[in-house]
């Protein structure tokens, strides 16, 4: 059987075992299972993807069981396998078997082990679907699939209310974008007749410059389709509008917030949109609103991200603002360079989200960066693991040499700035800019947490891990025997990660630095790429990436330099000056407090979705029970029992009384029959 | 003509004695004004030719009954000078059923007068035999046709007499009878010992 | 002369005089008894005059059973009566509402 139908179904069968196991089984044997399925699925991927970088892999279809076959209407389970799904392939399930590994040391207290096991199992086998999908309804099963099981991941603490409240944002955003990818289901059948992804796109440029009716008005059925996927794609990775569940996502586990939120899920809709490029090409108008939004949304997270305090948040609104890229990489037309940001971005943003967790691991799950400081010395290996991801990210490298994200980023600056059109240069510009950002933040973050003097004296989770440390207050006078505390410390020793969870973040780190160089070419290369993305539905524009090549010097450099210029505003305001954030804050007040709240989306969102929506509930609880509980079983009880009261009064007691309706119901008797 | 009077007499004597009855204050006076209404009545069955009854009537129910009520009236102490403001409540009420009842009454009447409603006929078994009195006609059929019927009205007053002794029999705490019985049955061996006690030590009981 | 009418009108009036009486009486419970008399002496009236007109001693007879009847009927109310008093001290109509729901 072809190892695509293993690679899919290990790990289904892994998350099912272990997840109705549960207690039952064990938590050693749920990580053993869990664990070992993805590295098989892992050990069956890489060799498929290898296949089509030699550039003997065909495109094929394998089926698995047929699912509807009625009037008009006919799809079924199917694997498709080519160059496209092997990219995918090798990042999810590389990216969730080092996340699995790495789980058993970071949950290693936790006593749901095997619920959490299966649920990364089972998120994983939804997103194979999702890539392996032959037909849109197959792919929105896979999207629905990781909908779920990043609610149920997000929530996996489900006794904190606000992890409940993180994975219910995280579910009702992701659904907003779902119904547009439903109506876009539709609007292809109602113009394709059929959900299969092959037929569609062979379809795509005959249905060009047709009119399609919708909500009322005449318009081009590419763009209208086209725009609908998109929002569908705005839901799962966060752009600009729909981005709100991100950093809220951040109160699941770690490992989740790197696999999901980093690696996997968030990139669905880039996948998506590189899986449809033939029917997007077809709508310049769609590929110009993907271009602007993923612009836009690329340029907000850059500037959130540089105010944040909690080390996750700003790892979070790193992986938005690098989503960003990728989408309007796509709106270019460069297709290839998102797929290859796409690949570059899985490992080291999983990489600064592993090595965040060993951080918080370290830290006894403090999260605040302002409660960090002099760490690379008691945590070395971890630093330089963040380290390797800060570089990738910032795009350090220089000529044809670099880190992974030099290549990846510099291509889809490249790529946007030789579109030539306006809407090009502006997204090129909006790239470079945010690429000052990401240095900037990057550098920050690992300046706080890494270097200067220690600040966790003051935290409460340093100050509770001292506490059990040291055993219930009886021994607290003991600390005066222990050697002179370094001042800020409070007495706490961060110590590394155990191995589990240090061999992924080696391994990541690996990915990191070489990715870029070893993969670039097959990805964005203008004579090589062709062969690798030829079997794929991956539109590649060799011509862009040409006329890439021949882009004016100063916007080559623009991005080296900028990562420089980042690197050094970041060294200077948080080890040579410490004190000048504080200054810039009081200087620019408006403008930090801005970035800082999120530009307020939430807020906004709150007054006009949140607030209608609770008061609407409101209204029919309340009419509900005032209408119709009242006109129904309250209103009927409560006229019983009045009617009751009434009648107990004619329960006097009085012999007179009871003569006297006897008397009464006799003459009525009497003149009813006299009457007739 | 004498008979005309006399029954418009005993009819408007009773009919205001009757309302007198209820709407007396004092109840020994509503008791007086029951044997009033009786007396009238007896009148005015002596007119229908029934002496028997009108006797029956006055012997009976004036001589027994009615003599009954004085006896419990005056026996029970009731306070009878608290007349209930309830009375004014509940006349509206009572005055329309009883008026109501009134009109059904006269309508069968009138019904019965214009001929709409028919009087059953007799069947000729128990027409007064003619030259005997009243009091042998009724004998004649009260030992003969209803006699059964006789023996059980014996029996209800029987029933009646025990159950009004039953119900007001009470047993009265500390009154000494004899009881014969046991008098009777005395033995001189528990009345009587003998003993012969030493000269001037007493009798030890 | 005299008509059944007659006999059949003062014996309705006495009837409707005695039920008013059962139910408008608010003093005391000896009225209700004597009352329900009035009523069985309107049916007697009725009954006799019944017979006078058709001839029919049966009116008669029954008026006297039901003369005994009522007799009876008057002892066992009247000693209910009597022992409802001694037990309670009352006869006042109001009080007696032991039957109330």
């Amino acid at each position: 059987m072809h190892p695509i139908v293993y690679i899919v179904f290990l790990p289904l069968a892994a998350a099912l075992i272990a997840g109705l196991g549960n207690k039952a089984l064990g938590p050693l044997p749920a990580k053993l299972l869990t664990t070992g399925a993805l590295f098989a699925a892992c050990a069956l991927s890489w060799p498929v993807f290898c296949g089509f970088l030699a550039g003997h892999g065909e495109a094929s279809v394998v089926p698995v069981l047929s699912w509807v076959h009625t009037g008009g209407l006919a799809f079924d389970w199917a694997l498709r396998v080519d160059a496209l799904t092997a990219v995918m392939l090798v990042v999810v399930t590389s990216v969730s078997a080092l996340v699995h590994l790495y789980s058993w040391g970071y949950m290693d207290e936790d006593p749901d082990q095997p619920r959490f096991f299966a649920y990364l199992s089972l998120f994983t086998f939804a997103m194979l679907m999702l890539v392996t999908a032959n037909n849109l309804v197959q792919m929105f099963f896979g999207w629905e699939g990781v909908g779920l099981a990043s609610y149920l991941l997000i929530g996996f603490w489900f006794k904190k209310p606000s992890a409940c409240a993180a994975a219910i944002k995280a579910f009702v955003v992701n659904r907003v974008g779902d119904l547009g990818f439903m109506l876009g289901i539709f609007g292809v059948y109602l113009v394709f007749g059929t959900v299969d992804i092959p037929a569609i796109l062979a379809a795509a440029p005959g249905m060009a410059g047709s009119s399609i009716g919708f909500l009322g008005g005449r318009f081009d059925t590419m763009t209208v389709l086209c725009l609908l996927l998109f929002i569908g794609a705005m839901g799962k990775s966060a752009q600009l509008g729909l981005h709100t569940w991100l950093p809220d996502a951040m109160e699941g586990p770690t490992p989740v917030s790197a696999l999901i939120h980093a690696a996997t899920m968030v990139t669905a809709g880039v996948f998506m949109v590189c899986r449809l490029s033939p029917l997007f090409q077809t709508s310049p108008v769609a590929l110009a609103v993907v271009t602007a939004v993923g612009a836009a949304t690329c340029f907000f997270a850059a500037t959130v991200g540089t105010c944040q305090w909690d080390i996750k948040r700003v790892i979070a609104y790193s992986t938005c603002s690098q989503l960003g890229y990728m989408f309007f990489a796509a709106g270019v037309g460069a297709y290839g360079a998102a797929m290859f940001h796409l690949f570059t971005h899985a490992f080291f943003k999983a990489l600064l989200f592993l090595g965040a967790g060993s951080v918080i691991h370290a830290m006894h799950h403090e999260q605040d960066m302002r409660f960090y400081g002099g760490l690379w010395k008691k945590i070395p290996l971890t630093f330089a693991a963040m380290l390797a991801g800060t570089l990738a990210i910032t795009g350090v490298g220089v000529y044809d040499i670099g880190f992974a994200g030099f290549y990846s980023k510099d291509a889809i600056i490249e790529a946007a700035w030789a579109r030539g059109t306006g809407l090009g240069h502006v997204a090129s510009f909006t790239g470079i800019f945010a690429a000052l950002l990401t240095s900037f933040y990057s550098w920050r973050l690992v300046f706080l947490t890494f270097f200067g003097t220690p600040r966790w004296a003051g935290s409460e989770h340093i100050a509770h891990a001292v506490h059990d440390a040291h055993g219930a207050g009886g021994h607290a006078h003991d600390h005066a025997h222990d050697a002179p505390v370094d001042a800020g410390t409070g007495g706490y020793h961060p110590h590394e990660s155990p191995l589990t969870m240090l061999i992924p973040l080696g391994l990541l780190s690996l990915g990191a630095v070489f990715a870029g160089a070893v993969f670039h070419g097959y990805f964005t290369g203008v004579e090589t790429a062709g062969a690798f993305w030829q079997h794929s539905t991956l539109l590649f524009d060799r011509d862009l990436f040409a006329a890439a090549e021949h882009i004016p010097q100063a916007v080559k450099w623009a991005p080296f330099a900028v990562m420089l210029a980042g690197f050094v505003i970041a060294l200077y305001a948080y080890k040579i000056n410490p004190g000048f954030p504080a200054m810039f804050v009081r200087v620019f007040r408006p403008l930090h407090a801005f970035c800082y709240h999120k530009w307020y989306f939430d807020e906004l969102y709150a007054f006009l979705f949140v607030r209608p929506a609770f008061a609407l509930g409101r209204l029919f609880w309340k009419g509900d029970k005032a209408i119709i509980d009242g006109l129904g079983p309250d209103g009927a009880a409560r006229v019983v029992a009045q009617g009751v009261v009434g009648a107990r009064r004619l329960q006097s007691g009085l012999l007179t009384s009871y003569a006297t309706w006897m008397l009464v119901g006799l003459v009525a008797a009497v003149s009813w029959v006299m009457a007739r | 003509m004498i008979a005309i009077l006399a029954f418009y007499l005993f009819a408007t004597l009773t009919i205001v004695a009757g309302l007198a009855v209820i709407v007396a204050r004092n109840p020994v006076h509503s008791v007086l004004w029951l044997i009033c209404a009786f007396f009238n009545a007896a009148g005015l069955m002596v007119l229908a030719g029934a002496e028997f009854i009108a006797m029956l009537l006055v012997i009976v129910y004036v001589g027994a009954v009615a003599v009954l009520f004085l006896f419990v009236v005056m026996m029970l102490d009731i306070d009878f000078a608290t007349l209930r403001a309830g009375f004014m409540r509940h006349l509206p009420l009572g005055l329309l059923i009883a008026a109501l009842l009134l009109a059904e009454l006269f309508f069968g009447l009138f019904a019965q007068g214009t001929g709409a409603l028919k009087l059953g006929t007799a069947d000729g078994s128990a027409t007064p035999p003619v030259g005997a009195s009243n009091t042998e006609a009724i004998g004649t059929l009260l030992y003969g046709h209803y006699l059964f019927l006789f023996e059980v009205s014996g029996l209800i007053l029987l029933v009646a007499m025990v159950g009004a002794i039953i119900l007001t029999h009470r047993q009265r705490p500390g009154v000494r009878g004899q009881n014969v019985a046991r008098q009777i049955s005395r033995r001189p061996e528990e009345a009587t010992i003998n003993t012969r006690p030493a000269v001037g030590a007493g009798v030890r009981l | 002369m005299i008509t059944i009418g007659h006999y059949i009108v003062v014996s309705s009036v006495l009837f409707v005089l005695g039920v008013l009486g059962i139910f408008i009486n608010r003093k005391n419970i000896i009225i209700v008894l004597m009352a329900i008399e009035l009523i069985l002496l309107a049916v007697n009236i009725n009954l006799v005059a019944f017979s006078h007109f058709l001839h029919d001693l049966t009116g008669q007879i029954f008026a006297m059973f039901v003369l005994t009847v009522a007799a009876g009927e008057a002892a066992i109310g009247l000693a209910i009566l009597v022992i409802y008093f001694r037990d309670r001290g009352t006869i006042a109509v109001d009080d007696v509402n032991h039957l109330k729901g």
